[in-house]
């Protein structure tokens, strides 16, 4: 929809106060959000930096919060505890069979690292981190993925959105709808569409991996009449 | 009484199609040989069957309210949400999967519906909830529960799909059941107001390009929506299938929208920024982008493809007998309406029309139906959705032969059931 009728509309309707008021477009429904609420939630970080809180932090500190309030699920390196996610290494293996995303070789802006940690780690006691702790862990994953070198370098909002991760590059809005073209066919093949008979090439029990509860109706069952 | 009793809870849970096994056993059509070995829980008490008169038809039944909130028969009580405990790392951050092998019909069962949490399923008192909408607008705004329902309503029918729905399936057949390999998907009616109508209330600035929706839940779930959508058809809603909304599926307020991957979908919605550019939040960066061979990798895959699947008879719902046979499943495209279904027996070789029963709806699962004669011969079930687009659903080859194996997300391929000779079904994969 276009936004500037209704604009023209609001401004028309200025002129003529005795007309009907502007909420022909508004219902006066609820009341203005105030600056001190909007600040209390409004925690979101871009790429570009806007929305840093003030504070700063370096990989030293960073350490001793992470092996304190993230270590026991991400690992000591950020390798990552059992099913856990791994925050560190994977470089050079997104491209390989089995990729290691993480940080350092698939997420594209330092900023999301900063925003999800303040968010809603650590897992269970989302913010309570200080935005100086979240500058902090934030570097400490930085320098576990050698983006930086110096743990005693101070990350801060004025430069945080400037470190770069390597992999920011390699994304891509989405084009399925031209690289993937060949789906809109309207008229599916109907009749002999394989040369022979189709031949099972994998089978789930192979693997055996569901869940026993589901079974229940697929246990062998009494012959078929 | 007692019968009923015994026979849920008896070590193998009773199901309606053991029912019907049963029946058919008792019904003389059948040889009793063919049942050997069936747990004596199982089979119907002569006494309640024809031509003598059923207990529950002699003595009077519970009365009015004995259920304030109606609940199924309990020998329906196998009909759950299930999870896969090896897949995650915590149940509160986890999913269920909702059992399409027992549903019917488009509308899914409040209480069935999988779920998706990333922080666990937050308990929320409405009177302590609020939505901010605030960022490039004229007014920002501060809203309870009670405001929004004052705006003006709309009822839309629509399916939910987790963009990972089917994601362990991308290496080859993996689990045994369309409740694991389909089930991250619902479909209910949602009652709410349109966003549309609450970004006019606080006035948009000229450069809003962006929203940012979010949570209120312990993962504070953000994902950046671009204003068109915002526009078009989303819906900020407060029930679904006629009452509030569940806890697990965001109580008091969730974002509708129709046709886009669930995740977006953002539940226990207390706050929505306006911007002019997008967050890349984590889970739009590390999550639900898809890594394609050659290292890069596709974002903002809003749009679900076409897709459908077979979901009785299936692993969880074999056949138990040669003749005719109803062949039931669901099709839906994040796209717009179904226009066809197709269903094949012999592995994709050859293929015959469904028949598409009940509403077709916009962006709403689509229940086809296809009959057939099983002569007993091992048969390889697929179907083919066609959206209004012209979109045909592809095979699983042909999406790896784009993708690769490891996008995880969006894998819309046919899905292949193995009916053996005796009505088990294993999902396969052919060529």
């Amino acid at each position: 929809m276009s936004r500037s009728p209704n604009r023209i509309l609001i401004a028309f309707a200025g002129l003529f106060l005795a007309v009907a008021p502007a909420s022909a477009e508004r219902l006066n429904i609820g009341r203005a959000a105030t600056p001190e609420e909007i600040k209390g939630w409004d925690i979101d970080v871009r790429p570009d930096g806007q929305g840093l809180p003030v504070g700063k932090g370096t990989a030293a500190l960073g350490e001793t919060i992470f092996q304190e309030r993230c270590a026991s699920c991400h690992g000591e390196f950020g390798e990552g505890a059992g099913r856990w996610p791994e925050l560190a290494g994977g470089a050079g293996t997104i491209k390989s069979d089995s990729p290691v995303k993480t940080v350092g070789s698939y997420w594209p802006y330092v900023s999301t690292v900063f925003d999800f940690i303040h968010r809603a780690m650590p897992f269970g006691a989302a913010q309570t981190l200080t935005p100086d702790e979240t500058y902090s862990v934030t570097a400490y994953l930085l320098y576990l993925n050698d983006i930086l070198k110096d743990q005693d370098f101070e990350v801060n909002e004025k430069n945080l959105a400037t470190i770069r991760l390597p992999n920011e590059k390699n994304f891509f809005m989405d084009d399925r709808e031209t690289a993937e073209k060949e789906f809109w066919n309207a008229k599916p093949c109907m009749k002999d569409c394989l040369p022979k008979e189709a031949a099972i090439t994998s089978r789930a029990r192979a693997l055996d991996v569901t869940p026993e509860k589901a079974s229940e109706a697929a246990k062998p069952s009494a012959p078929v009449q | 009484m007692s019968e009923p009793k015994q026979r849920a809870n008896s070590s193998r849970p009773t199901s309606r199609r053991s029912f019907l096994r049963s029946g058919l056993a008792l019904g003389g059509a059948v040889g009793a040989g063919a049942f050997a070995g069936r747990a004596a829980a199982e089979m119907p008490d002569a006494k309640n069957l024809p031509p003598n008169v059923p207990e529950w038809s002699q003595s009077l039944g519970d009365g009015v309210v004995s259920r304030p909130y109606g609940r199924p028969s309990k020998f329906e009580a196998d009909v759950v949400r299930r999870d896969v405990e090896w897949l995650t790392a915590s149940r509160q951050s986890s999913v269920s999967f909702t059992p399409l092998h027992r549903l019917e019909g488009i509308i899914t069962p409040n209480g069935l519906g999988f779920e998706r949490h990333h922080g666990g399923i937050a308990e929320i008192d409405p009177a302590e909830h609020r939505l901010m909408i605030h960022g490039l607008v004229e007014k920002p705004l501060m809203l309870t529960l009670e405001d929004v329902k004052r705006f003006p309503r709309v009822n839309r029918i629509a399916f939910l799909e987790c963009a990972a729905n089917s994601g362990m399936e991308w290496k080859g057949a993996q689990l045994n059941g369309c409740q694991f390999t389909h089930g991250m998907i619902h479909c209910v009616m949602y009652t709410g107001v349109p966003l549309k109508r609450l970004l006019e209330e606080a006035g948009l600035k000229t450069n809003a390009k962006w929203l940012l929706p979010e949570g209120a839940d312990a993962s504070a779930m953000t994902r950046s929506v671009p204003i068109e959508k915002a526009l078009d058809d989303a819906i900020v809603a407060y029930a679904m299938n006629g009452e509030a909304l569940y806890p697990e599926h965001g109580y008091p307020l969730r974002l509708v929208l129709p046709g886009w991957q669930g995740n977006m979908w953002v539940k226990w919605l207390r706050r929505i920024k306006v911007g002019d550019e997008p967050w890349h939040t984590r889970e739009e960066t590390s999550k639900y982008t898809a890594l394609l061979p050659d290292g890069q990798a596709r974002r903002f895959t809003w749009a679900m493809d076409a897709k459908s699947i077979i979901t009785d008879p299936s692993p969880q719902a074999p056949l138990h007998r040669k003749g005719f046979t109803v062949l039931s499943g669901l099709a839906w495209s994040g796209r717009g309406a179904i226009r066809s279904v197709d269903v094949s027996l012999d592995g994709g070789r050859n293929w015959r029309a469904a028949r598409l029963d009940g509403p077709v709806l916009d962006k709403a699962l689509t229940r086809f139906y296809y009959e057939f004669d099983w002569n007993g011969d091992p048969l390889l079930l697929q179907s083919r959705a066609v959206d209004e687009t012209g979109y045909v659903q592809p095979t699983k080859a042909a999406l790896r032969q784009h993708r690769g194996l490891n996008s995880i997300y969006h894998n819309n391929g046919i899905q292949t059931w193995h009916v053996l000779p005796n009505g088990e079904i294993e999902n396969v994969e052919v060529a």
